[in-house]
């Protein structure tokens, strides 16, 4: 599916093992659309309502937290269970990782990803640029526009939930929304809407802020510059600073815009890149291993700083005239 | 100079800075600008789409609601839709249209319950309290009860059946020997279910279900119903109660409850002397 724009040095692997991320999560994102669609064609109920708020089996609440944010900063007080779904959505993906959401169960990630393969398969190079933090300033807007107006202004037009409702209760005019978005990412900026614009990722981002679960390059020094993974991946800027350690930066990939859709790990050759467990510190070093690199460091900066202690001590101790063992 | 030095250290000037942040502000402010407003547009409800029971006021709802389509998949009689896209109601809204199906009023009211905002207020218990809108009888010309026919389809089927809609017998001036079976609708316990103008048998039925403020009337604060005052207090709160007195023959007099035209010996209407009629209470 995929051509590598240089050849690798490493021999090529089977097509499975290139793209067992990417099939897991198709698997995924279309798994839960399939539990909110299929079961009432047959009378029966699995996951009722949508992405902005579902009940499971009649146990489990989900609610999406930037509309219930959005809800609440129109005066409106929610439900118990909205509460309580908006919470476990919360925690979930402040575990996982927020854009998690993005790449492995918000369905417009099937209509942008499409996009981008049909970029890449056309060879298309056109298109403008704008600002990754565009999304900041959108989700600040989405956020503003309730408590301004007191509507759920940014639900009349937001595809993410446009698609998925669609698609669960009928879609309308609302396939021109995703048509936009699609046409959007193909011709006009690249990976324009995701990256750059949804203030839904954003929201989900600021979520996963501080995740355990990272995508990291722990045997960097194997890369051969193949440029397979930025090619593939929805973000590229995050992979640069893990991948070539610039300003001494860890092999971890801690920017929140990292999607952790795994599709850099499938698609290296040299299998640079893999999973890493644990909270990052600031320089893209898991904390433990920051500990385990310098356990004599830290011991020696722990004595020096007992020794000028005591010596002050004792320095005022003589000051005083008191006699210290 | 210093500027520029500032500039090439950091990669970008302050002039370049503020200026790319107020061109983004502004772009991103017309982009509000343009959701606001199409919103506004486009939050309006149509008075044929009624709201599930319990729902806020428009405004209030319009804000609450988060559009999960939830009461719509709870809702046993699969008579809630979720709006879509280019429909005249506001997109991923729940409503129901009467003519099509009416609420059938569940006494447990489970889209209530599954509303996981307050856009749905789960105040609401009593199903009977509900608000989706007000029947009202729209079109005396098409409704045949009021041809003289007998139909009384709405007033049977009303789950109030009696207190939401009665049937108000009247005389029917063609045939002379006739009943006409008037509907009337009781603002005080219609809830809007819509099942009359479901199962209305016109055409294009004659009962109609509409939002509660565009048909309801209210009487001024200030306005009081006399008999209800007097009711209240237990007697005339102003001048007393004078019988009306007609002018009718010596020893005869008229009786509103029903006696009509009786005989009441010595009491005769209007003594000779006028100044007696004026002493007995002043009233003629």
């Amino acid at each position: 599916m995929i051509q590598p724009s240089s050849p690798s040095t490493a021999p090529a692997r089977p097509w499975l093992q290139r793209h067992r991320w990417l099939l897991l999560r198709r698997f995924n994102q279309l798994g839960i659309l399939a539990m909110f669609i299929l079961p009432p064609l047959f009378g029966g109920m699995f996951a009722a309502g949508n992405l902005s708020s579902s009940m499971t089996l009649d146990i489990l609440p989900l609610t999406d937290p930037l509309l219930l944010a959005q809800s609440m900063l129109t005066g409106s007080w929610p439900a118990l269970t909205g509460f309580i779904g908006a919470g476990l959505v919360v925690v979930f993906y402040a575990l996982l990782g927020g854009r998690v959401f993005c790449s492995w169960v918000c369905p417009v990630n099937l209509v942008t990803d499409f996009a981008a393969w049909l970029r890449r398969r056309l060879g298309i190079r056109a298109g403008g640029r704008i600002s990754r933090s565009l999304r900041w300033w959108m989700l600040g807007l989405v956020l503003l526009l309730p408590l301004v107006t007191g509507a759920m202004v940014w639900e009349y037009v937001n595809p993410v939930s446009m698609l998925h409702r669609g698609l669960i209760f009928g879609f309308g005019w609302a396939w021109l929304i995703l048509a936009a978005v699609f046409l959007y990412d193909l011709l006009v900026v690249p990976r324009g809407w995701c990256g750059h614009l949804c203030p839904v990722g954003a929201c989900y981002a600021l979520i996963g802020t501080r995740a355990p679960v990272h995508i990291a390059a722990p045997r960097r020094e194997r890369c051969d510059d193949c440029m397979d993974c930025f090619t593939v991946c929805p973000e590229p800027q995050v992979i640069k600073p893990a991948l070539k350690a610039a300003g001494g930066h860890g092999p971890v990939i801690d920017s929140i815009d990292c999607t952790k859709c795994g599709r850099c790990i499938e698609v290296c050759d040299r299998e640079v890149f893999g999973l890493a467990l644990g909270w990052v510190g600031k320089q893209g070093f898991l904390n433990r291993d920051r500990d385990a690199h310098a356990p004599a460091e830290r011991r020696k900066n722990a004595l020096q700083l007992r020794e000028t202690r005591a010596a002050s001590l004792r320095r005022e101790a003589q000051d005083n005239n008191v006699s210290i063992p | 100079m210093a500027i520029d030095m500032q500039s090439k250290r950091n990669g970008v000037g302050r002039r370049d800075f503020l200026t790319g942040l107020a061109r983004t502000a502004a772009g991103v402010g017309l982009i509000g600008l343009g959701l606001g407003l199409y919103s506004r547009r486009a939050a309006s409800l149509p008075a044929w789409a009624l709201r599930p029971p319990g729902a806020l006021p428009e405004d209030d709802f319009d804000g609450a609601c988060i559009r999960c389509g939830l009461c719509v998949r709870d809702c046993p009689f699969d008579m809630l839709h979720l709006a879509r896209l280019g429909q005249d109601i506001p997109t991923g809204t729940p409503y129901f249209i009467a003519r099509e199906a009416g609420c059938e009023m569940c006494e447990d009211i489970p889209c209530v319950k599954a509303c996981p905002t307050q856009a749905l207020d789960h105040g609401l218990t009593d199903i009977n309290d509900a608000d989706m809108g007000l029947a009202i009888v729209s079109d005396q010309d098409a409704c045949i009860a009021f041809q003289g026919l007998r139909c009384e389809v709405c007033f049977n089927i009303c789950p109030i059946r009696g207190e939401a809609i009665s049937l108000d017998y009247q005389r029917n001036q063609r045939s002379g020997k006739h009943a006409l079976f008037i509907p009337v609708v009781h603002a005080d316990h219609c809830t809007g279910c819509g099942k009359c103008e479901e199962a209305c048998i016109l055409e294009e039925a004659a009962i109609k279900v509409l939002p509660r403020h565009l048909i309801q009337g209210k009487l001024g604060e200030h306005y009081r119903l006399g008999w209800e005052q007097r009711q209240r207090a237990g007697g005339a709160l102003v001048t007393p109660d004078a019988e009306h007195r007609y002018n009718l023959p010596e020893g005869m007099r008229y009786d509103h409850g029903g006696e009509g035209l009786i005989e009441a010996p010595g009491d005769a209407p209007f003594p000779s002397d006028p100044l007696d009629t004026l002493n007995r209470g002043g009233s003629l």
